[in-house]
């Protein structure tokens, strides 16, 4: 029992003084997404059929790696931004919720970490 | 996580059948939602016949006329019975919306009547509606202003004043909050399509000064950020209204006055 008013519940902890940075930033990076998948579609096109020879010649490129690891950068923060609202919807716990979104960062900055890595490899290792 | 499934001490069980068709007349089938908090039982969908050659053309007409003939305990809010008090808000046939300005000829087959979903139940189809109401509170829904108050009236060009319809005219029936997913899940901590639809009512006031205190009190991933533009408020406001509108409105402001 909670002798709490129902103001007081609504206003719990005031405004976070944040959130639009987050907002904006998923509208960014969601069109940016949309003008770097044009380049992976050509990517997909162009190396169809190709093999690892082709490839590596392909993101020798600097305008094909740079816009490789573009796309690979921004798709990772965009997943973040966005699994981040899935998790603050529908985890209540707030435990759980802290961890799940400290595991969203870990996980998408090292899928992103291992995609550069392997274009890096791939475009000037031996 | 979320609960998507009712506690099992709320899942509606099959209720009694209070009347059967007798004479002559034009008979429609009606399932209720009932659920009294002066036992422990579950809510119950009781089944009533309503004869619509002796009442009105809506839904409410329908509920009054098994209030005053059947079953006097059917309890239910009800007003103006013209869609202005917002009274008689409730989930009929599958959508929120009020039942003074339903048609019973806009439902096919048996009516169904819940209460509006996702809220606390007082009694049969009454709501609890203290939470929505506080939020309501909490985004100042008056005129505030630092200027000394003009001898007269603030004064508003048509062209303003222009700006306010399409939001002054709800009337906080809760039809699109209790319509909203993000609602449901996190009405604790998100203000709801109804609070934000006025929150931004007082934004496009042009004799308001208090805009941007207005905006910082909506700074927050929850008050507004909830909103994934889903747009069941707009279609569920009786009033037409589009609260989804408003709150894309509330979002643009936040940017332009970051750059």
């Amino acid at each position: 029992m909670s002798y709490r008013t129902p103001l007081s519940n609504v206003r719990g902890l005031g405004a976070a003084n944040t959130g639009s940075d987050h907002f904006w930033r998923q509208r960014v990076t969601g069109f940016a997404n949309l003008l770097l998948t044009v380049f992976v579609v050509y990517a997909a096109f162009h190396l169809k059929g190709a093999d690892y020879e082709g490839v590596k010649n392909f993101f020798q490129s600097p305008f094909h790696l740079v816009f490789a690891a573009a796309f690979i950068i921004n798709t990772s923060y965009h997943m973040r931004l966005g699994m981040q609202v899935v998790i603050e919807d529908y985890v209540h716990n707030e435990g759980s919720k802290i961890l799940l979104l400290i595991l969203n960062t870990f996980f998408t900055s090292f899928i992103s970490l291992a995609g550069i890595f392997s274009l890096l490899k791939l475009s000037l290792g031996a | 996580m979320v609960q998507l499934t009712l506690p099992n001490n709320s899942k509606p069980k099959r209720g009694k059948t209070w009347n059967k068709p007798e004479e002559e007349g034009t008979w429609r089938e009606f399932h209720i939602y009932r659920w009294s908090p002066e036992d422990d039982a579950n809510p119950a969908i009781d089944t009533y016949f309503v004869n619509t050659e002796d009442c009105g053309p809506m839904i409410l007409d329908a509920i009054i006329w098994i209030k005053n003939k059947i079953d006097p305990t059917l309890t239910f809010r009800r007003s103006c019975r013209e869609g202005i008090c917002g009274s008689c808000s409730m989930n009929i046939d599958g959508t929120n919306t009020l039942a003074c300005t339903k048609g019973l000829d806009e439902v096919k087959g048996p009516v169904k009547i819940y209460p509006l979903p996702h809220m606390d139940v007082v009694k049969d189809l009454v709501p609890d509606l203290n939470h929505f109401y506080a939020q309501h509170r909490s985004i100042e829904p008056w005129l505030q202003t630092t200027t000394p108050e003009p001898q007269k009236e603030w004064k508003q060009s048509k062209e303003d004043r222009d700006k306010l319809d399409g939001l002054y005219e709800c009337i906080l029936c809760a039809c699109c909050s209790a319509s909203c997913p993000s609602y449901w899940w996190n009405s604790d901590r998100y203000l709801g399509p109804a609070a934000l639809l006025q929150a931004y009512r007082w934004v496009a006031d042009s004799r308001d000064e208090a805009t941007g205190h207005r905006l910082d009190n909506l700074e927050d991933p929850f008050r507004l950020y909830r909103c994934h533009t889903i747009m069941n408020c707009a279609k569920a406001c009786p009033k037409g209204l589009s609260p989804a509108k408003a709150i894309a409105e509330l979002k643009k402001k936040m940017v332009e006055r970051k750059y």
